[in-house]
């Protein structure tokens, strides 16, 4: 008989002010009593509705079988046979838009915690299981990945199982794109991606970090100097988008990359051990209100800003980060400030932010996007002291390779035109997948153009 | 993956050269362009200009003014030693076509800086002037190396120690009142020296260019410190530059940026990650 509880097993977590004040994850995950107790929520349904909410398909019913059993390591074997990274997914996945909106359970209460369920056997298998990994004996041809984020990782995971000699080039001097600059120690420990990078290396992907395509080797090179029968572009959308107001090239203003590589990559957090700083003031305002947003708001709490407000232009209903980041930051201290929209930043007189003007705003009618444009309150102007900023209003596409591949086409947006089902682009032999095709999106999805893509590169090598 | 240092020398006190072993990097690099360094795992990504390569030899040429934590650093990293990462060529090469007459003007470290313009133009063809500032005669770099690509080479020293007394902006107003007419004056090296040189070619028209080196950390466009006003527009450094006209640089604010981690460089000197007396050599 199912466990017909109608909520979650909650997930254990530090308490909010303990965890503000420090790095560590902040979700510690399930015991294997509680991960087989709401194993035993899931109703197991023939249909397997919550399948199709997942961009990689993994099989979600067989997999929570296999853990209400007790047999932990098949279950991870049963999610790895369609998703190369579960310890990462069960983490940083939106599953309350994808495989958990659909589960059964969830029309009347709680849906099965598949994400959480997720992340237990993937940690689990970490923890207790010995990676044996076997070189795939080579089929003779060679593939380039430009980017080692979630989506190049998966496809030089996928190509690299199926025989093919693969080389990631990454430009930073650490693989793992935006697991590795962008996503934050607390909710996602760059242990957990290291192991998974690792154990690419071990299965014979190459990982030449140090590496700008379009600078230091352009893709036609990869082609006619290299010998490469393929190339996956997976270089994410790494440009920052600011908002053209006054005084937005202050000191103290950054974009949520700079913010969060400083953090993150170069491990500012930890300076002045580490040579990297990074300057967060008492009153810190990050603007925007995707998940980029929460992750510089809960950073800028932590490096021990007094007040972190994020400010939003539209209202809770519309903010695009997921519901659970959201709630943490609440927990954690993090003050929103919404309908509201900054219009200009005011300076000292050495150069620093100092204060920022914002204006109230009210939603109108819908816009393209489906949701309420928020339209600008005339005479609502107030000033508030602020004396660090974080612009976390989005990213596109970096043009490098644009601008030095020919016969590559692109969109007015800067992203890179490519097959939906196979990722082929405009350019013989050169496939794309993840934020560079889609614009700033999620890893889950980038992982899914990756393996799409990896299936169609054997077939045309295949021939 | 690291990075050998194959040579290094010592050009003053204060500055020092080294030869890095990075071959793609030798392969493609153009003058104006820079390169970003880390000495390892702790470590600050720093921008340095390719101060020269050999595409043969497949060596990088930076050259070092001692002025922060990582430079300090640097200095004790030695000859045989690796880094542990180099990435480049970042940046988009000096635009030098067309130019006939060319002026190079590099205060201290920038004379370093500018020296590949002052090749690549001369081995165009160009008729080149150089003039560099130091501040006093022990300082002075390059001297050789510059002779040997210019038609005309004037050192200025502040303190007159090698018989020429003043700033580089005083010699370049003498060429221009003697009648020299140059088609574009390349100038590279502290801020506020190439804000003057702009204000001494602005009433000539004379196109200038001037190389900034703001703080950045990916050198790739990702990150945005090293955002630039220029003609009213926020621009890049490290994929829009580092080459700017610079009659349209915005220099009061290009000054107070470069102040902002200035505390943090202090405290970073002191209290930072010792790599005093342990060498690089299984970086």
């Amino acid at each position: 008989m199912p466990n017909m509880r109608a909520d979650k097993n909650p997930m254990p977590e530090q308490e909010p002010n303990v965890r503000n004040k420090n790095f560590l994850e902040v979700t510690t995950g399930y015991t294997e009593e509680m991960a087989k107790d709401e194993a035993q929520r899931c109703l197991n349904c023939k249909h397997k509705p919550c399948m199709q909410g997942c961009p990689v398909a993994v099989k979600i019913p067989e997999f929570i079988s296999l853990i209400k059993d007790g047999d932990f390591e098949s279950a991870y074997q049963k999610i790895k046979e369609t998703n190369a990274l579960p310890a990462v997914c069960g983490r940083v996945c939106p599953q309350e838009t994808q495989c958990e909106s659909k589960c059964v359970r969830g029309i009347k209460n709680e849906p099965v915690g598949i994400g959480r369920l997720e992340r237990f056997v993937a940690d689990w298998h970490m923890k207790n299981v010995c990676d044996v990994i076997e070189k795939p004996e080579p089929n003779g041809k060679k593939v380039a990945v430009v980017g080692s984020g979630p989506s190049g990782l998966t496809v030089a995971g996928d190509l690299a199982k199926m025989g093919y000699s693969v080389t990631v080039y990454e430009a930073f001097h650490t693989a793992g794109g935006v697991l590795m600059y962008g996503i934050p120690e607390f909710r996602l420990p760059k242990d957990i991606v290291q192991k998974e990078i690792d154990n690419l290396k071990k299965m014979g992907v190459d990982i030449q970090t140090n590496v700008i395509i379009g600078k230091t080797i352009l893709v036609d090179e990869l082609f006619n100097d290299m010998g490469y029968d393929a190339v996956y572009i997976g270089s994410g959308a790494g440009l920052p988008s600011f908002m053209g107001l006054d005084g937005e090239s202050l000191n103290g203003v950054y974009s949520a990359n700079e913010f969060l590589t400083r953090i993150n990559l170069m491990k500012g957090y930890k300076f002045p051990e580490y040579d990297t700083p990074v300057y967060v003031g008492k009153n810190v305002a990050v603007l925007g209100g995707g998940n980029v947003a929460m992750d510089a708001a809960r950073s800028a709490k932590r490096l021990g800003a007094e007040n972190v407000y994020i400010v939003y232009r539209r209202s809770m209903d519309e903010l695009p980060a997921r519901a659970e980041e959201v709630h943490h930051a609440q927990e954690e201290g993090i003050i929103f400030r919404l309908l509201e929209n900054p219009t200009r930043f005011i300076g000292d007189e050495n150069g620093w932010v100092k204060q920022m003007e914002t204006v109230k705003m009210e939603l109108g009618e819908p816009d393209a996007s489906g949701r309420r444009r928020p339209v600008k309150i005339e005479g609502s102007e107030s000033i508030c002291d602020i004396d660090t900023v974080v612009v976390a209003i989005g990213q596109t596409p970096n043009p490098l390779i644009r601008k030095t591949t020919e016969g590559l086409e692109t969109n007015k947006r800067g992203c890179i035109v490519a097959d939906e089902e196979t990722g082929k682009t405009s350019k013989e032999h050169v496939y794309a997948g993840g934020d560079v095709v889609t614009g700033a999106a999620t890893v889950i999805l980038a992982m899914g153009a990756g393996k799409a893509a990896a299936k169609a590169i054997d077939e045309e090598l295949r021939g | 993956m690291a990075y050998k240092i194959v040579k290094k020398r010592v050009l003053n006190p204060q500055i020092f050269l080294m030869d890095v072993e990075a071959p793609l990097i030798a392969k493609k690099a153009q003058p104006g362009q820079f390169i970003i360094l880390r000495i390892d795992e702790y470590g600050e990504r720093v921008p340095f200009t390719v101060s020269d390569y050999d595409r043969e030899k497949g060596t990088v040429t930076i050259i070092v003014q001692i002025v922060g934590k990582t430079t300090r650093d640097l200095a004790q990293v030695e000859e045989g030693d690796y880094l542990l990462d180099f990435a480049g060529p970042l940046g988009m090469p000096t635009p030098l076509d067309g130019i006939k007459k060319a002026a190079v003007i590099g205060g201290g470290l920038g004379t370093a800086i500018a020296y590949p313009q002052a090749k690549k133009l001369h081995e165009m063809g160009a008729e080149v002037t150089v003039i560099t500032g130091f501040r006093d005669k022990d300082l002075i770099i390059l001297e050789d190396e510059l002779r040997a690509v210019s038609d005309n080479l004037i050192i200025t020293t502040d303190d007159g120690s090698n018989g020429v007394k003043g700033f580089v902006t005083e010699r370049l107003q003498e060429l221009i009142d003697a009648g020299e007419r140059f088609d574009e004056v390349i100038a590279i090296g502290p801020l506020i020296m190439m804000k003057n040189v702009c204000k001494v070619t602005e009433p000539y028209g004379i196109k200038t260019t001037v190389s900034m080196n703001p703080v950045m950390i990916d050198g790739t466009g990702m990150c945005g410190g090293c955002r630039v006003i220029v003609g009213g527009e926020t621009k890049f450094a490290c994929v829009d530059g580092p080459d700017f006209d610079g009659h349209k640089i915005d220099w009061d604010s290009a000054m107070k940026r470069g102040r902002m981690f200035k505390e943090y460089e202090q405290r970073s000197c002191e209290e930072g990650h010792c790599r005093i007396g342990r060498s690089n050599t299984n970086a």
